[in-house]
């Protein structure tokens, strides 16, 4: 097992396969040369493509720590000494503390009114036959396939009108409104696989159905939640084009456009390290949660596909 | 549980329909009719102007070019990226070497561990991936021009963003960089549900695994795969091609109009030029190529349907 753990051995050599294979008790050789050659290349295959995928993030990082003389003379090179300063510079001077303040209320407000008013709207949507029922839920399906960029130019002025232009409580009502096409039609599959028996017997013991469904279906629903709350989170965490349009005061930057303004404007101070330390510090959060979460994240953002 | 049901019902959808209706069903009814007007955006007046900003956008060079681009991104970008990411999946997942006493076929060693690697980019920001590559491009001193330098290759020295034949390319080899994982994982979720049987009946029918990939697995995965393109391409005209655009290229949209797309055309139009009509009248354009897309996949993609 642990051989293919580390990639590194594997294209150089394609002799070793078969050597390792001599050593096992013997079997018919013909069946054998099929499966090696096709073994050494996929994971030569497979291993180039890793390395792509990690290359530029581990530049990222090493670069993160060089000073800005040696990212541009020599790129490839290992920092000389690890330049923590370039973090703390990013952090204070970069306004990084600020930018990661406001996206975690953003996305903590609107993630929390995501997932109660989808699923609330979701439940009555699979549980209740009422007449306009399945136009509403059209309705919002309908919003996963149209390009936002088209409603986003009058959405502005509705905002604006509002006066909730540049708030962040105006930006985690747009994110609600625009993550719940998703949501509700997650939730809604989701709660048609759930027993309907459970919450007729509380209903017959008395239960209101705001009651029942507070205190039994949401908890009976915590699988779907999570997932869909996972998929909400990265999507909301990392959204660019709804705090581009409508979010351009300074002070209440998120954290993507804050990096892509520090870009910009470091071009100015010429302060290369800073930015990268910048960018690596929004990446590294999300990648560690991605890791111990593993199972979870990618079940969450691969299940509305499959449905 | 007729009980107050109509109550209840009215109660808990109230909330979560104003919301949608208020922030995305209406402006879209709007941005239609604007497309119909000569508002600018700028002050609250204006007045109809029939199909004028339609005739003005078929005469726009611009316009045809941000929507070849935008084509060219929706049919290119999901056969590249499915397609590697099928290869990968079935690489993955049937193309390990057999074991003694194992099943016939069999996963590569350490599946897992090229999955999680792989699916990296899926939860980092475009944005975030956008200034990376941005940098990586940098013809002086980025990290693709000093590693060709490395390796001796000092004539080579591609301008990438900088090139108008290039910067196009360069950007969408971003977009795959950033979605290929996504779809192997969701791939590979697909393969490992298709009974071993199945490829066992193949080999010992004598197919190879070419045959097999072509005959036995993409028809079984055949539902994911569309589903996947309808979303891979939805993404390539929308949300995703403009951060990378608007992102690493000049101008946005530069140099010369070489990368410019619909989504950053109608942006640039609506919040930079002050023409909020006309760029709903592109944004109306855009509609019609996304859901005709949508439409052209699932019909051209319609099979029966393979029960297992």
């Amino acid at each position: 097992m642990k051989t293919t753990e580390t990639p590194a051995p594997l294209p150089a050599e394609s002799g070793a396969p078969i050597t390792k294979t001599d050593v096992r008790p013997p079997a018919p050789p013909k069946e054998k040369k099929e499966g090696t050659v096709l073994n050494v290349f996929s994971h030569g295959v497979l291993v180039i493509w890793a390395f792509m995928v990690v290359m530029p993030l581990l530049w990222a990082v090493m670069t993160s720590f060089k000073d800005d003389r040696s990212i541009f003379s020599s790129p490839w090179s290992l920092p000389d000494s690890l330049h923590f300063d370039n973090w703390s510079r990013a952090w204070t001077q970069a306004n990084m503390s600020d930018y990661f303040l406001n996206t975690v209320l953003v996305v903590g407000g609107s993630l929390i009114g995501t997932l109660v008013l989808g699923s609330m709207a979701a439940y009555v949507l699979a549980r209740f036959e009422f007449p306009g029922n399945r136009f509403i839920y059209y309705l919002f399906i309908g919003g996963m396939s149209f390009p936002i960029m088209l409603a986003l130019v009058p959405l502005f002025y509705v905002v604006n009108n509002m006066g909730l232009l540049n708030t962040i409580h105006g930006l985690i009502l747009v994110y609600i409104a625009y993550s719940l096409p998703f949501t509700v039609f997650f939730l809604t599959a989701f709660f048609r696989t759930l027993p309907t028996s459970i919450a007729e017997a509380a209903f017959v013991d008395g239960a209101s159905h705001s009651r029942t469904f507070f205190q039994i279906m949401l908890p009976m629903a915590k699988p779907g939640l999570i997932s869909v709350g996972i998929f909400n989170f990265l999507g909301q965490w990392n959204q660019y084009m709804l705090p581009t349009v409508l979010n351009t005061d300074p002070d209440k930057r998120v954290l993507t456009q804050g990096l892509v303004q520090l870009a910009v404007s470091q071009g100015y101070k010429g302060d290369w390290s800073g930015l990268f330390a910048g960018l690596v510090m929004a990446m590294l959060p999300v990648l560690a949660a991605y890791i111990i979460f593993q199972r979870q994240v990618v079940q969450g953002l691969t299940a509305g596909a499959l449905k | 549980m007729q009980h107050g049901k109509y109550r209840f019902i009215v109660g808990f959808l109230a909330l979560p329909l104003g919301l949608y209706a208020l922030f995305v069903v209406w402006p879209f009814i709007q941005s239609i009719y604007y497309s119909f007007t000569d508002w600018t955006g700028l002050s609250p007046e204006f007045k109809m102007v029939g199909f004028d900003n339609y005739s003005r956008m078929l005469d726009d060079d611009i316009f045809w070019k941000s929507l070849q681009h935008s084509l060219l991104f929706a049919l290119l970008l999901p056969v590249v990226t499915i397609g590697l990411a099928l290869f990968f999946a079935f690489m993955i997942n049937v193309g390990g070497r057999k074991r003694k006493n194992g099943p016939v076929i069999t996963g590569v060693r350490g599946s897992s561990f090229y999955k999680i690697v792989y699916f990296f980019p899926q939860v980092l920001s475009i944005a975030i991936v956008a200034l990376l590559f941005a940098f990586a491009y940098n013809p002086d001193s980025g990290a693709l021009n000093s590693l060709l330098r490395g390796i001796g290759l000092d004539d080579v020295q591609p301008l990438w963003l900088g090139d108008p034949d290039l910067a196009l390319w360069a950007v969408m080899a971003v977009l795959v960089w950033s979605t290929v994982g996504f779809f192997v994982v969701l791939f590979s979720a697909g393969m490992a549900s298709i009974p071993a049987e199945m490829y066992e009946a193949a080999l010992l029918d004598g197919a190879n695994r070419v045959t097999t990939f072509f005959r036995v697995t993409l028809p079984l995965l055949w539902d994911t795969v569309q589903s996947g393109w309808v979303y891979m391409g939805i993404l390539a005209l929308g949300a995703e091609s403009f951060a990378v655009v608007q992102i690493m290229t000049t101008g946005p949209g530069g140099p010369d109009y070489s990368t410019t797309v619909m989504v950053l055309y109608v942006y640039q139009k609506a919040f930079r030029d002050g023409q909020a009509a006309y760029a709903t009248t592109i944004g109306v354009a855009l509609l019609v190529v996304t859901l005709a897309f949508a439409a052209v996949v699932m019909r051209l993609g319609r099979r029966e349907r393979l029960e297992y």
